[in-house]
Parts: C-alpha cells; sequence; structure tokens
C-alpha cells in the first residue's frame, strides 16, 4: 500500500530482502527485518553458519511475507508425482533438478551450493546461474523431496513446479552442436588456410609439386567436414524454405557453398590451382559466428507459458472426510477441492463451503476482488484471498472457462514463418546473379571460349554470395537484443527486432500494465473528517475484510480503535453500525445510495453519518511513472489505443493520458481482446500488444509482436514475444526508433559488401578470379561487416540513451 | 623439402589435439553456464587456512 508513510521513525532496511521496515519489533540483535519470514531464514542461516550469505551482497534475499501452509508440499509423497520431477534415481542417490526464479546473484549461488551444511542428506548442489536452475543429488533415504522442497522454501528459494515438468517429461538437452561446428570449422579454416598461403606467397614456384599436390589434397579432406557438418544448417534451411515455396536467404549461399566445392575440386584435380577452399571455410566459420551471437536469447526467460505454467500440480481433494493430494489432470467433475489462501484456482467451480474473495485481476484485469456466497460458480484463474475454501469442481481443467482461450486457433499455429525482408532482398539477389552469371558465360560462349564461360558462370556464383547480407543482419541484430537486454528489455528471437521496427499501432492493457498491480491510491473528498470521525470511521472499517476497506483503514492510519454497536456487513456492498450514537455506513454508491461527488470516477467507498452523505473515499489505480510522457510520445508516431477487462471507472484518467480520439474499450473478455487485434490486423496494421497478465494471452498471441510488463524478473508472464521490465517501460518509444535504426545499419552495411562484390564481380566475369583475390576479399568483406555494424548499433545505442 | 610433409602431419595433430580438447570441454557442459563458474571462484573455503 502507498499509505504506511510513518515518517516520523529513522529508516531502517531489513537485514534479508531491504525492505523498509514498518515496525522495528522484529529483530535479532541489531539486525532488523522487516517480517518474520525474513527473521526465520536469517535464524535458519545463522544456525547453520551460513551467514557470509549477508556479507557477500547487501540485503541478498526476496521478501518473505507470505507464509506457506505446512500441508502445501503434501502431493510430493506421491510416487507418480516424485517420479515425474525427478532427473534419475537409484538405490542411495536421487537426482533432480529445480527452477528457482529467485536466483539472481552471487549469494544465491553461494547459499544454493552449500545446501548440505542445512540438510545432511544432500549430497551435492549446483546452480546454473544462466538458466536459474539448481541440480541436486540427495540420498532419498535420509531425506524425502519433500522435506528437500520445504528446506529450499525455507531459506526463502521455492522452487517452481509446474505442470509443464510434469507433461514434458524428458528435458529437453542442451543443443551444443553450434560449438562443435565452430569449432571444426575454425580449425579446418586455419589449416586449409595456412596450405594455401604457402600457395599464393609462392611466386618463384620453389615450392616441389609432390608437396604442392599434397597440400591441395590435404585441404580438400579438411574442407569436407566444414561442407558436410559445420554447413549444413544452410542446405537444411534452405531446403525448409524450397519445401515451403519460397526463398530464403540460405539458398544462395547453399548454392555458392557448393559451387565453389565442385570448382574447386575441379581446379586441384587439372591442377589449376589450389581452388577455393580457404574462403569457403572462412566464410561457413564467419557465418556461424553470426549465427551463433544472433542465438544469444535468454535462456532463463520462459517465453512459450501457457495457463499450465500458472497452475499448481496438484490439488487437495476431499473424499469421504479425508484429504488427499490429487495430480491437477486427474481431477474430474463433481470432486471436491479445497483451496487455501493465495492459492489459484484451476478449475471452474461451485463455491460450497468458506468465504470466498476472489481476485481475478489475472483474468480480467479487474483489480479489485469479488467477494463471492456459497453456491455462485468460480471461474478458472481466480486466486483465493482469505480463508480456506472447499469447492465443487463443474468443469475440468482442460474445459474450464479461462483454458478455453487456449483452443482458439491462434494458440496452435506459429507465428514463424514469415518472409523477412532480407530474404526478400535475398531472393531479388540471387535472381540478379543467376542473370549476370549466365549473362557473362553467354558472352564468353558467343566468342568461341567455351573454358572462360564454365569459369565466369561459376565464378560469379562465388564471388555472389550472400554471405555478407548475412553477417549484417546476423552482427547486428545480435548486437540489438544485447543491448536491449542490458535495458532490461528481453526479446523472444532477434527477428522480433524486424517486425519491432514497423509497428503502426499499439494497444495497451490497463491493470497491471500502465497501472502497478500492488499499489492502489486512497483519496478522500468532502467534508474535512475531524480527528473524531476519522477514528470512528476506521473502529468500523477494522471488522471488514474487504480489500477496499483494508485500503481506507490504512489510509486512515489510525490507532486504539473503540467499540462498534450492531456491526453489519452486507457481502461485497459496504458495512454499516453504532458507534458512539452515530448510526455510521459505509460502501458503494449503491448500498448507501449516491455519492459525495457523481463526476469522480475510480471505486468509491461513500460514507454517510446518520443518513447524510458527507464523503467519498475514492480508490484509484496508481499509473506507473512516466506513462503520461510515454503515450504522448508514442502518438506522434503510432496509433495508440487501450484495452482493458476492467469497468470503466478510469475512464475521465484515461482519457487524460490518450486524448479523445484514441479508442479505449473497457469490460473486454479475453476473446474480445483477441478480436480486437484481429480486426486491425484486417485493416493492415502492424500491432503490437503491450500486456501483462493472462487476460492478454490472446491478444498477445495474435498481435504481430506481443510484449509482456514484468514488475520484476521471476514474475510469471504468459507466451509473448517479448518480457519488458516495468521501470524500462517509458522507454519503449526509444526501443522502437534502435529497432529502426537497427534496420538502416543493416541496409548500409549490405551497400558496403555490394561495393565488395562488384569489385570480385568484375574479375568474375572476366573469368579470372583467381583464388588469392577471393581470399583476400573474403575475409576482408567480413570484417569491415563485422566493424561496421557493431560500431553503429554501439554509437546509435549511446544516442538514443540505450547505454 | 619432404620434411615439410612430416611437419605439417606434425603441427595437424598437435591443432587436431587441441579440437578434441575443445570438443571435450563443450561436450563436458563448459559452456552451458558461462556465468556461475565466474562467481564460484570468488567464494572463499571456511575450512582451509586463509594465512595465504
Amino acid at each position: 500500500m502507498a499509505n504506511k508513510q510513518n515518517i516520523s521513525k529513522p529508516v531502517v532496511n531489513c537485514y534479508h530482502c531491504g525492505d523498509l521496515c514498518t515496525t522495528q519489533n522484529v529483530s535479532v540483535g541489531e539486525k532488523y527485518f522487516c517480517c518474520h519470514g525474513c527473521k526465520s531464514v536469517y535464524e535458519l542461516l545463522n544456525e547453520n553458519e551460513l551467514c557470509d550469505y549477508y556479507a557477500l551482497n547487501k540485503f541478498p534475499g526476496q521478501v518473505q511475507k507470505r507464509e506457506s501452509r505446512k500441508d502445501k508440499y503434501d502431493f510430493l509423497e506421491n510416487v507418480e508425482i516424485q517420479h515425474k520431477l525427478i532427473d534419475f534415481q537409484s538405490d542411495g542417490q536421487t537426482h533432480i533438478t529445480f527452477y528457482l526464479p529467485q536466483i539472481h546473484c552471487s549469494s544465491c549461488l553461494w547459499l544454493l551450493e552449500n545446501l548440505y551444511k542445512i540438510m545432511p542428506g544432500i549430497i551435492s548442489s549446483r546452480v546454473n546461474f544462466t538458466k536459474k536452475e539448481v541440480f541436486i543429488a540427495f540420498n532419498s533415504k535420509d531425506i524425502s523431496l519433500r522435506q528437500l522442497v520445504e528446506t529450499l522454501a525455507n531459506i526463502g528459494y521455492e522452487p517452481y513446479l509446474s505442470l509443464n515438468d510434469l507433461s514434458s517429461n524428458a528435458r529437453p538437452k542442451t543443443d551444443r552442436s553450434r560449438w562443435y561446428k565452430i569449432g571444426l570449422a575454425g580449425f579446418c579454416f586455419g589449416n586449409i588456410m595456412m596450405m594455401s598461403l604457402a600457395e599464393y606467397l609462392d611466386f618463384s614456384k620453389l615450392i616441389e609439386p609432390k608437396i604442392s599436390i599434397f597440400f591441395k589434397v590435404f585441404s580438400l579432406l579438411l574442407s569436407i567436414p566444414v561442407l558436410f557438418y559445420a554447413a549444413s544448417e544452410f542446405f537444411v534451411s534452405a531446403w525448409n524454405g524450397l519445401k515451403n515455396k519460397y526463398i530464403n536467404i540460405d539458398l544462395p549461399v547453399s548454392i555458392a557453398l557448393v559451387i565453389t566445392f565442385l570448382r574447386s575440386i575441379y581446379e586441384i584435380s587439372n591442377g589449376i590451382s589450389n581452388g577455393y577452399l580457404d574462403s569457403l571455410s572462412g566464410i561457413v566459420f564467419f557465418m556461424l559466428i553470426g549465427r551463433w551471437l544472433q542465438s544469444r536469447t535468454y535462456q532463463t526467460i520462459a517465453f512459450d507459458r501457457d495457463y499450465k505454467s500458472f497452475f499448481p500440480i496438484a490439488l487437495n481433494v476431499i473424499k469421504d472426510n479425508i484429504i488427499i493430494p490429487v495430480e491437477i489432470s486427474d481431477i474430474k467433475e463433481g470432486d471436491i477441492i479445497q483451496i487455501h489462501s493465495n492459492e489459484i484456482i484451476p478449475v471452474d467451480a461451485i463455491l460450497s463451503k468458506g468465504k470466498a474473495k476472489i481476485d481475478y485481476s489475472f483474468v480480467s484485469g479487474e483489480s479489485l476482488p469479488i467477494a463471492l456466497n456459497v453456491g455462485e460458480l468460480v471461474y478458472a484463474g481466480g486466486r483465493q484471498i482469505g480463508g480456506i475454501l472447499e469447492l465443487l469442481v463443474v468443469k475440468e481443467v482442460s474445459q474450464s472457462y479461462l483454458t478455453n482461450l487456449w483452443n482458439n486457433p491462434v494458440f496452435s499455429k506459429d507465428k514463424g514463418i514469415k518472409e523477412s525482408n532480407f530474404d526478400i532482398i535475398g531472393k531479388y539477389f540471387t535472381y540478379f546473379v543467376l542473370f549476370v552469371g549466365f549473362l557473362a558465360g553467354f558472352y564468353w560462349y558467343l566468342n568461341g571460349k567455351e573454358q572462360l564461360m564454365w569459369n565466369a558462370i561459376t565464378s560469379v556464383l562465388i564471388v555472389a554470395c550472400p554471405c555478407a547480407l548475412l553477417l549484417s543482419t546476423n552482427f547486428t541484430y545480435g548486437n540489438i537484443v544485447r543491448i536491449f537486454g542490458l535495458n532490461k528489455f528481453y526479446l523472444k528471437s532477434p527477428e522480433i527486432i524486424e517486425s519491432l521496427s514497423k509497428i503502426k499501432h499499439i494497444v495497451f492493457d490497463k491493470t497491471g500494465t500502465l497501472t502497478q498491480n500492488s499499489d492502489s491510491d486512497v483519496r478522500y473528498i468532502g467534508t474535512v473528517l475531524s480527528a473524531e470521525r476519522r477514528h470512528q470511521l476506521a473502529s468500523l472499517l477494522q471488522h471488514s475484510a474487504h480489500p477496499a476497506s483494508k485500503m481506507v483503514l490504512s489510509y486512515l492510519n489510525e490507532k486504539g480503535l473503540s467499540f462498534v454497536n450492531h456491526f453489519k456487513e452486507i457481502e461485497g456492498n459496504g458495512i454499516e453500525g453504532w458507534i458512539d450514537e452515530c448510526h455510521i455506513k459505509l460502501g458503494s454508491p449503491s448500498f448507501v445510495g449516491g455519492s459525495f461527488d457523481v463526476n469522480k470516477s475510480g471505486t468509491k467507498v461513500v460514507v454517510s453519518i446518520d443518513g447524510k452523505i458527507i464523503g467519498d473515499f475514492v480508490i484509484s489505480n496508481k499509473y506507473r511513472n512516466g506513462m503520461d510522457k510515454l503515450i504522448q510520445r508514442l502518438k506522434q508516431q503510432f496509433s495508440v489505443s487501450l484495452i482493458s477487462g476492467d469497468n470503466a471507472n478510469e475512464l475521465i484518467n484515461i482519457e487524460k493520458l490518450f486524448g479523445k480520439e484514441s479508442a479505449v474499450y473497457f469490460n473486454q473478455s479475453p476473446e474480445e481482446k483477441l478480436q480486437y487485434i484481429q480486426k486491425l490486423q484486417m485493416n493492415n496494421e502492424i500491432v503490437m500488444m503491450v500486456g501483462d497478465g493472462l487476460n492478454d494471452a490472446g491478444a498477445l498471441k495474435q498481435s504481430d509482436i506481443g510484449i509482456v510488463v514484468s514488475d520484476t524478473n521471476n514474475n510469471f508472464t504468459p507466451a509473448s514475444d517479448g518480457v519488458i521490465d516495468a521501470t524500462k517501460l517509458n522507454n519503449l518509444v526509444d526501443f522502437i526508433r534502435f529497432a529502426t535504426i537497427g534496420r538502416k545499419i543493416i541496409i548500409f552495411s549490405f551497400l558496403i559488401s555490394v561495393v565488395y562484390n562488384l569489385i570480385g564481380l568484375k574479375y568474375a566475369m572476366q573469368g579470372v578470379l583467381s583464388p588469392m583475390i577471393a581470399a583476400i576479399l573474403m575475409p576482408l568483406s567480413s570484417i569491415t561487416i563485422i566493424f561496421i555494424t557493431y560500431g553503429m548499433s554501439e554509437f546509435f545505442a549511446k544516442k538514443c540513451k540505450l547505454k | 623439402m619432404a620434411v615439410i610433409i612430416l611437419l605439417l602431419c606434425i603441427s595437424i595433430c598437435i591443432a587436431g589435439g587441441f579440437l578434441v580438447a575443445f570438443f571435450w570441454s563443450v561436450n563436458d557442459g563448459q559452456f552451458d553456464d558461462t556465468e556461475s563458474p565466474s562467481q564460484r571462484i570468488l567464494f572463499e573455503d571456511k575450512n582451509k587456512n586463509n594465512n595465504l
């Protein structure tokens, strides 16, 4: 809440997590903690002499305010679930890998690798920092999987266990083939170059023919693995393109590679020269490096989460008064399930017991929780706030209201294959090269020089390899992705940069995207409240657990409250009661009967004393800093619209932000959001969706670029093309601008490579391209391209204030 | 001059040795996570003497 303004006290940061301590009651010696959770983590570490954790970094921990219940991990005793989670199991040893989104600093690394000091049953633990994973080998006789998970949770590293872990049993093995390919190509390139160099420099023909033949055969042998293994991905991708009936840039590359190889064999076997094998392997080497740079995206961030990742693995099912944990996919209609505070309800169900306060912000974007009575329907995706609930399952996980969204065809098709601009350039390039090659060949044919004709055709195809274009896109995009990453804007793949530079329309979600999820503003409008009045209101409010009441209560910030007579609460509407002979009514305008200022927007708690309305508490979303500026800047270049699942309470604020001419929609279901994006796309607009929750999942998927705003790095975000840190949302315009500049850099460096190609072409058309000229032109053009793309992208990043 | 052939064979064998070493290290997972080892090396081991 924004209202904890106890400025009189000195500021004390929690020793564990660094949050501000609201009280100084929670402490060990001189060390203060914000909550008991943080304190208990400290105590546990202290007992085991692991306090170096705090010495390595300042405030290494994560806030531990959320208490977990004891039986939370009951389901880990279930052998079937265990088997799905465990990597390997033998007599004594069990291996398991957990994803711990909390890993963020060297303290985390240190603590997690010293786990065996806390739990003797742990044999070893090893952290993969890049993936935020910890691999643990433990002795299953000494500790159970459940104890292990509970220990991790106790020290503040609660493993993230999800349904996705269960469904994809075999962990995808990390692909290391690119490393092998680069290593091999580099090795062959170097050695072939060494042997060719002797030929190039042997002007007075000192090398004996025997040795020369040996050199040539050796280079040929070395080039075979380069062509057939290292370069295989170019052939595969070209072939896939042809199968899907489009020409991609790998096709001319593949043609050039094959022709170079064949011509080299021909020249070597006829003793003409030593072939172009050095250039061939060099090109493959550089192109592979380029590809590697481009593919270095963010392993820690999962860009393909669907609803499964958000749901728990198992639920407590009540059967004959016994509670048993059941895997979520095995839950059937008619089962009675138990839901605890802060848990997500994964099925559509009817409330049968307990006080439900469901936070649907996840699904619908509504910011305030909804109170439900027994007998009412609870939709999947809601999060229970408050006590324990019992629910009767109406629809299973795969059939529920929320998961139905994933049955939309958008989710089954891949955004994948789209012809990029550079593929199109590559295509015309290919046609042009073929044309020039045959023209030159035809010319020599007419002049009766058949030998030169073949020379010319093959040389043109060799020289015109668009590898420079490939290099410039790879290096530029690779570097842009890196610079974006430094600015906490993480892209799923570099191809997105190209789409980013073509954006026409930007659609925003409201709750959680433009506004802060965790924070709201409370204001009071009306007759000034005396200290006595404030005290009375607070006394009444403390009896209500409704979130709105709690916000107002913490806004009033009163202590030592008085007694209330005849207290009455109408769930979800308001409260009333008698204090000091005054009848006080607090609640929604419909409950109290009107409000103080009808024109003001926002969620209201109206105050009425003895039947007279004296004022309103207005609870409104708190907008992220700098949003007004961002929208202003975006509006100059793009169309902007807003689509929210929330009600229209905020209309006035939104209109101030977006202006009257922008499209603004409220009360939109996830499907409607998706359809809205579709509608825009039908008008040939290229749409970017900026959202945050599962309710935007459809729109994010449908849009040309779906960007998710995340408050913390370990926030769970739905499937998207990119994740942007909430603090960097302001820079969205700069990011788009930089992406556009990136395209220009590629075009510029491409023009330079064309100059090199034209020089080569001159020799090629005359049929006199010697291996030496090729060997000079090739590395020279590659290295120029690398320098230009790198230097320019760094320079413009500074100009866009991204560095 | 024929000795050059021998020298060449030796040099390629040595280079090949490094290539194999590289493949080995990749296969061993040395390039999977380049972040944690750089942090890990900075931790002090409490069990040993610090009087070095």
